[in-house]
């Protein structure tokens, strides 16, 4: 019982029990990998595969940026909401800036920029509301949700706004092009996640994070500047709704009232199915990408088959973050 | 003590050869337990010697691994969940499981409501709590919301719903830990009113004086084993101490070096205001270990937190080595070298479902950055050099904190607080709901420190500690300092009396030695 040497603890224990809470997620993937390649045999093409990463993407930048707020005890449900107000704006200002700067990647870049800019103030919002206003973050966001998704309806007259098509023709690549036949969407996907990770593993910020999402009162009393840290993870999560709206435009070059509807439910999907715990105190970010892909993957494999119907596609997901919950919850009590 | 006709009859609840593992664990061995009606039965022994688990198990919580439970003569399987309840036996848990919105009446009547046609009949309830109060001559009202009750009450609240349960055997898992003086009195009464009636009262706690006071019977658990059960009257403080840890328990407090007669003041507080407390002044010096005593809500911990910058200061001035400072966050008082321990170390002290390193590190985290990343052999090694100055046992680093007993809960806070390498260190209730020997160790921490030249503030609401230990004692009295006792008039009596009011000096001419 009493080791004193923290280094030697039962380690060789762990190579003989399987860890389901570390590897639940990566089995779930490997079924579904499964299951797709005896459907059908064009799934594991790479049309197919990249397809699917590719429009996983935009939810799987968000979900990072909502793990590390779900991980510090909060929530943001505006970010789908948040997505479209961004996208709409986005397409303003360039559509607005072609007379002064003319048709080229200036528009396209200040277009971005103003993405992620507008992702920034608008989690800054949230978080100074949550944090300064001492609101609950549910709440603060719940609100935040519908003041994002009128504005942009308000923005788009009750329609679509649209990026004028010649910057749309230069903004394409962006979604469709890639580096070495990998779209831009995955390798940004994949450097967000790869950035995420080693934030929440190896900064203060990520053990901050947890820490005050394990008990905030404790963090207090440990010199965090809880407000601060809190602030940041919104700030953090409104930046990366930006990158992911600024990947998004391209793919269709419009945006309308019905941009991004769901996607917040989606992250915080993918996060939970990941393992990042909902009360937060714990949260791993390969577990979100994970996730996120799982759902992708469950959609996809509804569309290359045809016994089940593909309308189904959110009762599959429901049932995956129930499962995913009760498998926690299982391997907690045993 | 207070029903000797109960003593000559049947165990009312007996545990036969009870042993229970966890996993490959074993907690405890083939206890032999009983209690009969209208006995006080004090289980004792240090953490981790298997108390909690044995309660859980007399009360339905927790199954045996083997052995049996005997209730009205009759082996029986206690149902989980506390449904033990609705058989008579009721436990309270040191964490009051009070909903805290809930009213008093609505707290005692939880899941057995009574109705009338259907519907809650609140008038009955309330009358019936009502009823049930003053047999316990408690003043709370039925309506009183929880969360505005003091601890004492509802822990009054939480016997009244066991009696309104017909409790034919009352289980209290340290009931006193965070009660004051008179409030524990009062505990004690009723628990003296209750064996009258006939219930069996068991009871976990550290306090040995209170064990002689109250207790029929004592059983010593150490180390999941059955030491022995014996009869109050057979036994003294010390030989229940020895029987505790298995050891002689001399030199419970380390000898006292006092500080150098001209040693610098490195703490001065001035007419210190803030929420709860007022014009607090005193002087802290090197080396010095300085008791603050008080009984439970006298302003100790808001002193303490408003000095750190926990809590807004309303007024006064605080000087660090003769200079002014002014804390509005605790990160600010942690650079200074003031750092100060919590007495909650569940609720602010540790992360209880993180492992050791993330918890010892969390207050200097970026002592262990290298090129802006988290450096983990640098905590590693902290950890390592923690756990052996504070000989803090666990089966292994990444086990969760929660799971650790209370003892080496409170040494590695006490690793935690370290880490930040302060001069000054204020430690609020450092050995509360710890066991004996692992308070002595912490004494002599706590003096080795103060011999190395570090000041301790050490707020304690254990008389016996703060007047073994202290070089000096600032006794507090509702938001008020009311004295400043040094050399031989530090004596439970003397601090009784500035305590309770008795006595008060005028603090400016004794703020320092």
């Amino acid at each position: 019982m009493s080791v004193s040497a923290p280094d030697i603890p039962a380690k060789p224990k762990r190579g003989f029990r399987l860890d389901l809470k570390t590897v639940g997620p990566l089995l779930a993937l490997a079924l579904l990998v499964l299951l797709g390649i005896s459907l059908n045999e064009n799934f594991l093409s790479y049309n197919n595969l990249t397809n699917v990463l590719a429009r996983s993407s935009f939810i799987g930048i968000i979900a990072i940026g909502a793990t590390f707020v779900i991980t510090a005890g909060g929530l943001d449900l505006s970010v789908g909401s948040m997505a479209a107000v961004i996208a709409g704006v986005m397409i303003m200002v360039m559509n607005w800036l072609i007379p002064t700067m003319g048709i080229g990647w200036g528009v396209v870049l200040a277009g971005m920029a103003t993405g992620i800019l507008l992702g920034g103030v608008a989690g800054t919002f949230n978080g100074m509301m949550i944090t300064r206003g001492r609101i609950e973050a549910f709440i603060v966001t719940l609100g935040t949700m519908g003041i994002f998704r009128s504005l942009v309806t308000f923005l788009a007259n009750g329609g679509t706004l649209s990026l004028n098509f010649q910057v749309a023709d230069v903004y394409r690549p962006v979604y469709y092009d890639g580096l070495l036949g990998v779209p831009w969407p995955i390798i940004v996907f994949a450097l967000v996640a790869i950035g995420g990770e080693i934030t929440m593993r190896y900064t203060a910020f990520g053990r901050y994070c947890a820490a005050i999402g394990s008990n905030e009162q404790v963090a207090r009393y440990s010199s965090i500047n809880v407000d601060n840290v809190r602030l940041l993870t919104y700030i953090l999560q409104g930046v990366l709704v930006g990158v992911a709206v600024l990947l998004y435009v391209p793919r269709l070059g419009s945006a309308s009232s019905t941009t991004g509807v769901l996607w917040e439910l989606e992250a915080i999907a993918g996060v939970i199915i990941g393992g990042t715990t909902l009360k937060g105190g714990y949260g791993r970010i390969w577990g979100t990408v994970v996730g996120v892909v799982i759902l992708g993957l469950i959609g996809n494999i509804l569309n290359l088959q045809s016994l089940i119907s593909p309308y189904l596609n959110g009762a599959f997901q429901g049932v995956i973050i129930i499962l995913a919950v009760l498998l926690q919850r299982g391997r907690k009590n045993a | 003590m207070s029903s000797a006709e109960g003593i000559s009859a049947p165990a009312v609840l007996s545990a036969n050869r009870i042993s229970k593992s966890f996993g490959e664990i074993p907690v405890l061995f083939s206890i032999d337990f009983d209690i009969k009606p209208g006995e006080v039965h004090a289980i004792i022994g240090e953490n981790g010697a298997g108390k909690s688990t044995l309660i859980k198990i007399l009360s339905g919580i927790e199954q045996p691994t083997s052995g049996s439970i005997i209730y009205d003569g009759e082996t029986v399987t206690l149902p989980p969940d506390g449904k033990a309840e609705a058989m008579g036996i009721v436990l309270i848990h040191q964490e009051l499981n009070l909903a805290e919105h809930l009213t008093a009446a609505e707290s005692i009547f939880l899941g057995r409501e009574i109705k009338r046609y259907g519907f809650l009949d609140l008038g009955e309830m309330r009358k019936r709590a009502a009823e049930l109060m003053d047999t316990l001559h408690v003043r709370v009202d039925p309506d009183d919301r929880i969360s505005t009750l003091s601890v004492a009450d509802k822990q009054m609240v939480e016997i009244a719903k066991a009696i309104s349960r017909d409790a034919r055997v009352l289980i209290m898992d340290e009931p006193t830990a965070v009660l004051s003086v008179s409030e524990t009195q009062t505990l004690f009464e009723q628990i003296k009113r209750l064996t009258a009636r006939g219930v069996a009262v068991i009871f976990i706690s550290h306090k040995l004086d209170e064990i002689m006071e109250l207790a029929d019977r004592v059983t010593v658990l150490r180390d999941g084993q059955l030491i022995a059960t014996v009869g109050t009257e057979a036994l003294t403080p010390d030989s229940i101490a020895q029987m505790m840890v298995g050891r002689e328990l001399s030199n419970l407090y380390p000898p006292k070096h006092e500080p150098d007669v001209d040693a610098p003041v490195v703490l001065g507080v001035r007419n210190l205001a803030a929420k709860g407390v007022r014009d607090i002044s005193f002087d802290l010096r090197r080396g010095e270990i300085l008791g603050f005593a008080g009984l439970i809500g006298s302003g100790r911990t808001a002193v303490a937190e408003a000095i750190v910058g926990l809590t807004h200061r309303t007024g006064g001035n605080i000087t660090l080595d003769g200079k002014p400072v002014n804390f509005t966050q605790v990160a600010q008082s942690v650079d200074a070298g003031l750092a100060y321990m919590t007495k909650d170390r569940k609720g602010k002290g540790l992360l209880l479902n993180m492992g050791l390193r993330p918890n010892l590190t969390l207050l200097t985290l970026n002592k262990h950055i290298k090129g802006g990343f988290l450096d983990g052999a640098s905590e590693d090694r902290a950890l390592e050099r923690a756990v052996r100055r504070f000989d803090i046992r666990a089966r292994d680093a990444s086990v969760a904190v929660g799971r650790l007993s209370g003892g080496n809960q409170q040494k590695l806070m006490l690793g935690k607080t370290m880490e930040s390498e302060p001069d000054i260190v204020i430690m609020d209730e450092p050995t509360r709901g710890i066991d004996v020997g692992t308070k002595q160790q912490i004494y002599h921490i706590i003096a080795a420190l103060a011999a190395e030249g570090k000041s301790i503030i050490l707020i304690s609401s254990e008389m016996q500690e703060v007047i073994g230990l202290s070089h000096r004692v600032v006794v507090m009295r509702e938001g008020r300092l009311t004295g400043v006792l040094e050399g031989a008039e530090i004596t439970e009596a003397e601090i009784m009396r500035y305590a309770a009011g008795i006595k008060q000096s005028g603090n400016d001419e004794r703020i320092s030695a």
